[in-house]
This record gives structure tokens, C-alpha cells and sequence, in this order.
């Protein structure tokens, strides 16, 4: 309370020195809601309006819902759908927090290379599980066998295609928060002799609760609104997500697969609600005066922790290097020769090698101009002072696209864009079509990324900087970009590596000059050239990997200069 | 409609953000058409090159993808088309498109050679059959032999008890292969017969799978002995080495058949006819003849390695009319039926 009373002075003491500054930033901040409005919200409402109609485009109110809810096919789906997200969030979350965990505050030796693999799903795109688990785990499967009788084809395939895809993502975020810790906090937990475990659950966790719980929801929505594994590997097992595809693409009926998506958005909105509660009780971790925490060795934990690091990474290299292996493989499984013919890209599907050109195109602009736009609008909605209304709804917008499958945010842009009213329409068909819909996409996590980076930084650095007249882009440039340059480049090289991989949404808007390599991938496992396929996937890995270990060289060199502070 | 200012902001962004990609594209020289199409990748290539050996003057630019995209991004673009011309899509994707007033009316030259089965019953028409697209069984002779499995001749073979779990078939919900089937079965058996057949035929599915060509990959693959697709995927596979049988029931078979319409609101009219006119020559035929068994230029059709030669004969006389209209109601059904029981069976 007092404190609140005192802030609330201090800014009401200062703000007629500042007003020049909020001006700017609310011009900034309308500048991201009239981007986040027409790159997202308008062209969801097009699409989604359709719920509310009939084939004919006439206006039936809740129709659609009350057929859709009285169709008893959807409760199988409801409870399916939730059943895998709440497995794969355990699974995951289980998994990714012990990871995160242990690379960012323990010794073990490799960490480095440990978490270089750990993110290695997130390059791959998502037809390469399912040519994995297949060549691994189907009727010819090298490890059938680990699976006794049951069957890869259902929801035991989909948890673990969903557990393999979502790890990155969790990982992300987790240890964005385990790597910022107040060391004195531990310090004082020493000093009082607080055991460890003791100290792990009131020091640590407390630590990363806003992390964990962004993570969780990340997770939850990402699983829940994926159809590309379940429909690749789930067999018949029927989820919300592909019933969205069997509505849209099956049937080409788009108003039901309006309602089955608004149907989507409720765990988006819930995430959001809860994520507003955890947020109004999270505080700075790293106030003005807080000291770096640096892991200390610990003999026994280490071992063990090395060992657990590495079962997970051989684990994920394993389900790669199958996919690997597909590729140089002649006929699976009656002809195991291995030959080099399936990289010659251009005797096959999709334009060859210039759609990796594309994707290698698309992807750059994605992550340059993704990062500046999603930087920049989570530090005004954070660091902004008043607005919260605006500031709060641009904060729930953010939210939405995990919530939205591509499939349905590629439709929308269809809908939105090709309008022939729209002043827009002249991107339709073009390369920026293909980037502002991979950014709107995969805002989200970008985002949640750079909160989790930005709210750890004490708000006195900006109070500071005003008492001392500094406008706030100079504390933004010298003080904010600087200590969140690891989680900049974050966003960037995950905008990159998923602009490189996805295919939901961009495969209702590539023209015949911007084919992609993520799709050419598709269309030639589509055509059941699944060796192609997997060899074109591994081009993918194999530049998004190249292009990570530069990203990790140059945060290593930026480290050096930005991050310095860190170290005592 | 959002504030003008919003917009005029954005398009300043944007157009100093991309502006070089954006114009790049817009500047051309000859006459281009864009054209939506399913045919195989592999096949554009070809496609094109021919036509361009009397029309070198048109360049087309295709945009592939499978056919429920297409057919789903086109229905999209219904307010501002963007195809001139749709080469090589099913009939039945045509026929709802041609339901949404979207197709341009245009007898081509010649249109009275084809194959009555293989035109719009309208004057002038607003499509022209290319090949068909034949159901059949994909039967894996390695993996059957390993199951001790005997060789189906006919649909109803399939339901017999020896062959549980061992066949999967597409979801007629989320595959147009998977609908041809139940409305053929729908039309040999009649309207209770079909429904019974189908009942006995789930007992022995492993799984339905999203994609209509699928099971036939999946066959060939090994991970099930016998799939439900059709018989070009099949013929395929078998030329990539697959140990398939392909076979063609002795009750008949559902097709459909790949074809061709114009686009209404076509900016390239002239052009996008020269094409049509094209795609239903006697030369444009014997070049799906290269790949299809059956064409739509009678006469024309040789027979294709790989292809059952009896395939032409055992199409059964499609009734697509009757299946459209009753397609709600059949998905429906179909759905209440199979698609609620969604435990995955091994």
C-alpha cells in the first residue's frame, strides 16, 4: 500500500517533466494496436463472423453453435482435446522446468550444447515427428516393440509428437526465468541455514511463478490448438483442431469451422484471465539493487543432473537423426539403400530449391521485423505510464494468436485481405502477406518472452532516468535493450526458425513466386514422396541450426558487452 | 470499417518496410494467368512445357496445393478471385464452385469430341472433364503374406472377419477420396445396403485417416496391408518399388475426375480460353493419358504401366448430381455412425 502511495507521488510529482514522453509512448502504443487490430483482430473477425452465418451469408445468430453442440461427436472431441493438452502440458512443463532448471543454475559441463539440442524441435517442422515416430514406433518400426500392443496411431502418438514440439517452447520461457536471480536472496537463505529443498521452494519457484505459469499456458494452447500432429499421427482419434480441418478443408464448410475455432478461443481467454491475476502479483525480480545469482558445483547433483540432460538430448537427436536417416533411404522399408537423389529438390514438388530461397527470405524479414515490432510494443505496454485500458487490451490481443490455429488465421487473411475493399488488398499474393501473417502467428510467445525479460527489469531504472531528464528512448536504448539482448535475440531467432517451419497458416497465401520450403515439404510427403519430404525437413533443420549457432555466437559476443554486469 | 488514419499509418509502414518486394512482383510482360490446380507437382512441369509448344505467348503460373485447400482457398477468394484459370481439380470441387455462381459459362472449342461423362451437362458448359480419378484397393502382397491374408477381389471380400484391423480407409469428413467411396457403396448397394455394408466394413478398419490418399501410402509403406485410396497414387507407388497390388473390385468402383473451368472475373479472358480450348485437344489428352488410365477424349487412352487394365469398365455410372445434393446428409450419418467412436483400435 505505501509503496503504491508513494510511486503513485513520485509519478504524479514528475509527470508534467514527462509529458512529452508519454505522448510519445502512447503515440507508440496505438501505433502497435492499429497494427495488432489490422494484422490480427479485423482479419479474425472476418472470419469468424462467419459463425454467425448461414452458407448464404444471411445472419442466424447462434444457429451453427446450437447445431454444433447438439452434434454428440463433440464431446468426444472436447474431451479428447483437453485430455492431450493436459498430459502433454504435464508431461512437458515436468520435463522442461528440471531442464531449464538445471541450465541455468547448476555447473554441469555442456550446457551450452545441451540447450542447443533441447531447442532443436522448434526447426523442425512438424511433418518431421511424424515421418520419425513413424519409421520408429509404425507396424515396420525399428523400436516397435517399446510400445507392446498398443499403437502409435492415436493419442499415445500425439502426446508424444506434442510433447517433442512443445519442449522448446517451454523451455524458452522457463529459462528466461531461472536466469534471472537476486543472489541475495540465497545468500540469506545460507545465512538462516536453509536447506536446500526449502530454499528451492521458497526462493526459486517464487522466483519463476509468472515464467512457469506462462509456460504452462503456452503449452496448453499451443497442444490444444495443433492439428498437424494429430493429423499426421493421430489416426482417428478425433480432436477440436482437426475438426476444424475435416469442417474446413473436408467439407468447405467455413461456418462451422468459425464456430469449432471461437470454440478454441476459450482456453486462450482463460490463459489471459489467469495470466492478469499471476502479473498484478508479480514484482521486479531484479531490482536496481539485486546482485547476479552465479551457480556454485555440487559434485553428486551435477552427475545426476548431467545424466538426466543427456537422456533428453540423445531422446531428441534420436527422433532427428531418424528423419535424417529417411531422407537417404531409397524405398522404406523394402528398399534400404541409401542414395543422395532425394536432395535434388528441383526434380520434384513444391519449386525446388528457390522455395527455400523464399523461406530463407521470409524468415529474415519475420525475425528483423518481428523482433523490432514486438520488442518495442511489450516495453511500451509495460513500461508506459497510464493508458491502461488501452495498455490492457493490446495486452489481451497479444494473447490470441496462440489460441488461433493457422489454419484459421490463414483463411481470415484471405477473407480480410482479398476483400476487394480493402486498401491493403495490394499485399495480397506478395511476400509481406507471407511475414505479417508468420509475425502476427507467432506473436504470442514472442511476446510473453519479452515480458518475462522486461518485467524483471526494476522500474527505478526508469524513474532514474526521468528524475534525471533522460528521455525514455535513450534509457530504452542504453538501459532496457541492452539487459534484455539475450532475450531480443530470442525472439528473433524463434520468429526466424518458425517462419522457416511453419505451414498452417501460409499454405492459404503463398502465390506461384513466394512458395515456401515448409510447404514443398508437405505437398511431397502429400504426394508420398516421404523421402524427399524428410530431406527437405532436414534442409530446414539443418539452416535454422546453422543460423541459431551464429545467433549463439553472436550472444556470446554480445554477452560480453551487454551482460557483463552479471558476473561480480 | 476502422479509421482511415489507422490505415493510411499502416500502409506507411508497410510500404517503406517492403515496398521493393511488393513492386518486384507486380511487373511483367507477356500475357500471364494464374492458375489453381491439384495435379501432381511433378507433372506442372510437363503440363505447361506442352502448351507452351502452341501457345508460347501465355506463361502460366501455377499454384499448387492438394484438393481440399484449393478448394477451400478458392471458395475464400470468392469476393475478389485470383485464379484466371482452375486446371486440374475434381469435378465435385468445381461443380460447388459452379453452385457459387463462380465459374465462367464457355463451351470450349472441340467441347462436343469428349466423352459426354466427362463435360458439364449445361450449354455452354462451365467445365470440361480431364481423366479420372478411380477408387481402388492398395494391397500390400509382403505385409498381407506376413498375416497370412487372401487377395480381396470385390468390396464386400473386405468385410470378412480375416480381415480385422487390417484395412484403413479416408474419412469422407475430411477426404473427397474417402466421400467418393460411401457414395459409391451408397449407389452399388442402394441406400440400407451401403449403409449395412459399411457397418460390417468398420469392424475391420484399423483406422480412417484425413487424407484420401493416404491409405495407399500407408499401404505401401508397409504399416497396414490393405488401404482404400485410388488407383494413381497406387500405380505410383508401385513404380517407386512398393510391393502393391492394385486392385479394382469386381462390384465397380467410385471416380471423379480431374477438370477444368474459367474463373468468372477472369482479367485475362482471351488467354484463359486459349487454355481451356487447349486443355480438351486431342494432344492435351494423350498427355494425361501419360499418367491417367481413363481420359476424357475417347479413343485416346492407352494403357498406363502400373494401371489395372479392366479400370475403365468397372467405373460405375456416378451419379454426382444425387451426391452432392445428399452429401450433408450422408457426412452426417457417416459421422454419427463411425466418427463418434474415436478409440484408436491397433
Amino acid at each position: 500500500m505505501t509503496d503504491q502511495a508513494v510511486s503513485e507521488l513520485k509519478s504524479r510529482a514528475i509527470r508534467p517533466k514527462l509529458s512529452r514522453d508519454d505522448w510519445v509512448m502512447r503515440g507508440f502504443i496505438l501505433a502497435i494496436g492499429a497494427w495488432l487490430v489490422v494484422t490480427l483482430l479485423l482479419p479474425l473477425y472476418s472470419m469468424l463472423s462467419k459463425s454467425l452465418e448461414s452458407k448464404d451469408g444471411a445472419f442466424v445468430g447462434l444457429g451453427n453453435y446450437i447445431e454444433y453442440f447438439s452434434t454428440p461427436a463433440l464431446f468426444y472431441s472436447i474431451n479428447n482435446s483437453f485430455f492431450i493438452a493436459i498430459v502433454s502440458t504435464l508431461i512437458t512443463i515436468s520435463l522442461a522446468t528440471v531442464f531449464a532448471f538445471i541450465l541455468a543454475r547448476s555447473c554441469i559441463p555442456g550446457k551450452a550444447v545441451f540447450k542447443g539440442i533441447a531447442l532443436l524441435p522448434l526447426l523442425a517442422p512438424s511433418l518431421l515427428p511424424g515421418i520419425s515416430f513413424v519409421y520408429l514406433f509404425g507396424r515396420q518400426g525399428v523400436l516397435k516393440g517399446l510400445l507392446g500392443d498398443y499403437s502409435i496411431y492415436g493419442p499415445i502418438g500425439i502426446v508424444m509428437g506434442e510433447v517433442f514440439y512443445t519442449f522448446p517452447h517451454a523451455l524458452m520461457i522457463l529459462i528466461a526465468a531461472f536466469s534471472i536471480a537476486d543472489a541475495r536472496m540465497y545468500e540469506a537463505a545460507v545465512a538462516l541455514r536453509t536447506s536446500r529443498i526449502r530454499t528451492f521452494f521458497t526462493v526459486t519457484l517464487p522466483g519463476i511463478k509468472y515464467g512457469l505459469i506462462s509456460a504452462i499456458f503456452v503449452v496448453f494452447t499451443l497442444v490444444i490448438t495443433d492439428f498437424g500432429i494429430p493429423k499426421v499421427i493421430g489416426g482417428q482419434y478425433n480432436v477440436l483442431a482437426t475438426d476444424i480441418y475435416k469442417q474446413v478443408i473436408g467439407q468447405q464448410n467455413f461456418e462451422m469451422g468459425a464456430v469449432v475455432s471461437v470454440v478454441l478461443l476459450i482456453p486462450a481467454i482463460l490463459a489471459f484471465a489467469v495470466d492478469r491475476f499471476v502479473q498484478r502479483k508479480q514484482v521486479a525480480m531484479l531490482t536496481a539493487r539485486a546482485v547476479p545469482y552465479e551457480p556454485k558445483p555440487h559434485a553428486l547433483l551435477d552427475k545426476i543432473f548431467f545424466v538426466y540432460c543427456l537422456i533428453i538430448s540423445l531422446m531428441i537427436v534420436g527422433i532427428i537423426g531418424m528423419a535424417g536417416f529417411a531422407s537417404f533411404v531409397s524405398f522404406w522399408p523394402y528398399n534400404l539403400e541409401l542414395s543422395l537423389k532425394n536432395y535434388n529438390f528441383d526434380l520434384m514438388d513444391g519449386g525446388g530449391w528457390s522455395s527455400f530461397y523464399n523461406s530463407l527470405k521470409m524468415a529474415a524479414y519475420t525475425a528483423v521485423f518481428g523482433t523490432i515490432v514486438i520488442f518495442t510494443g511489450a516495453y511500451m505496454v509495460e513500461k508506459a505510464n497510464g493508458f491502461k485500458i488501452v495498455r490492457g487490451i493490446i495486452q489481451f490481443l497479444c494473447m490470441i494468436p496462440m489460441a488461433v490455429p493457422g489454419m484459421v488465421l490463414g483463411l481470415a487473411y484471405i477473407f480480410f485481405f482479398n476483400s476487394p475493399s480493402n486498401p491493403l488488398g495490394f499485399i495480397y499474393g506478395t511476400m509481406p502477406i507471407l511475414v505479417i501473417v508468420t509475425i502476427a502467428h507467432f506473436y504470442t510467445v514472442s511476446h510473453l518472452t519479452a515480458m518475462t525479460a522486461l518485467k524483471q527489469i526494476d522500474p527505478e531504472f526508469e524513474t532514474v532516468s526521468a528524475s534525471l531528464k533522460v528521455p525514455f528512448f535513450r534509457t530504452f536504448l542504453r538501459v532496457t535493450v541492452p539487459v534484455c539482448m539475450p532475450a531480443i535475440l530470442d525472439i528473433s531467432i524463434y520468429l526466424f526458425v518458425n517462419a522457416m517451419t511453419t505451414v498452417s497458416a501460409v499454405i492459404f497465401l503463398y502465390s506461384s513466386d513466394t512458395t515456401l520450403a515448409s510447404v514443398a515439404a508437405l505437398n511431397m510427403d502429400d504426394a508420398g514422396d516421404v523421402a524427399p519430404a524428410a530431406a527437405m525437413c532436414m534442409v530446414i533443420v539443418a539452416t535454422s541450426a546453422t543460423v541459431r549457432v551464429l545467433h549463439a555466437l553472436l550472444t556470446r559476443g554480445l554477452s560480453r558487452r551487454t551482460q557483463a554486469w552479471r558476473q561480480r | 470499417m476502422k479509421s482511415r488514419k489507422l490505415k493510411t499509418t499502416f500502409l506507411g509502414v508497410l510500404g517503406v518496410a517492403f515496398a521493393a518486394t511488393a513492386f518486384a512482383n507486380i511487373a511483367s510482360a507477356a500475357t500471364e494467368l494464374t492458375v489453381y490446380t491439384a495435379v501432381e507437382a511433378e507433372d506442372l512441369k510437363k503440363y505447361a512445357k506442352r502448351f507452351n509448344e502452341d501457345h508460347p505467348d501465355i506463361k502460366i503460373n501455377w499454384v499448387r496445393d492438394s484438393t481440399g485447400i484449393v478448394t477451400a482457398k478458392l471458395l475464400a477468394e470468392k469476393e475478389n478471385p485470383q485464379a484466371d484459370v482452375v486446371w486440374g481439380l475434381a469435378a465435385t470441387s468445381l461443380m460447388l464452385l459452379g453452385e457459387e455462381g463462380m465459374l465462367e459459362p464457355y463451351s470450349p472449342n472441340g467441347v462436343e469430341k469428349l466423352d459426354p461423362k466427362f463435360r458439364d451437362k449445361n450449354n455452354p458448359t462451365t467445365w470440361t472433364g480431364m481423366d479420372a480419378w478411380v477408387a481402388s484397393i492398395c494391397y500390400n502382397t509382403v505385409e498381407a503374406e506376413k498375416a497370412g491374408l487372401p487377395v480381396p477381389t470385390s468390396w464386400k471380400d473386405l468385410t470378412k472377419p480375416v480381415y480385422k484391423n487390417q484395412v484403413i480407409m479416408p474419412n469422407p469428413n475430411s477426404s473427397g477420396t474417402g466421400f467418393l467411396d460411401v457414395s459409391s457403396w451408397l449407389q452399388l448397394f442402394g441406400e440400407e445396403g451401403g449403409w449395412q455394408y459399411m457397418d460390417q466394413l468398420h469392424d475391420n478398419i484399423a483406422r480412417y485417416t484425413h487424407s484420401g490418399s493416404k491409405p495407399c501410402k500407408l499401404a505401401a509403406a508397409g504399416e497396414i496391408p490393405i488401404g482404400i485410396s485410388f488407383a494413381f497414387r497406387a500405380a505410383k507407388s508401385k513404380a517407386q518399388g512398393a510391393p502393391l497390388e492394385i486392385i479394382i473390385p469386381t462390384e465397380g468402383v467410385g471416380w471423379d475426375m480431374e477438370a477444368t473451368a474459367i474463373i468468372k472475373g477472369s482479367k485475362n479472358m482471351e488467354a484463359a480460353k486459349t487454355l481451356v480450348d487447349w486443355s480438351i485437344t486431342k494432344k492435351a489428352n494423350e498427355m494425361y493419358n501419360e499418367g491417367y488410365a481413363v481420359v476424357a477424349y475417347p479413343g485416346v487412352a492407352k494403357p498406363v504401366e502400373h494401371f489395372p487394365p479392366q479400370v475403365g469398365s468397372a467405373m460405375i455410372d456416378n451419379d454426382f448430381a444425387w451426391a452432392a445434393k445428399n452429401r450433408d446428409r450422408i457426412l452426417k450419418e457417416w459421422q454419427e455412425r463411425y466418427d463418434s467412436k474415436s478409440e484408436a483400435k491397433n
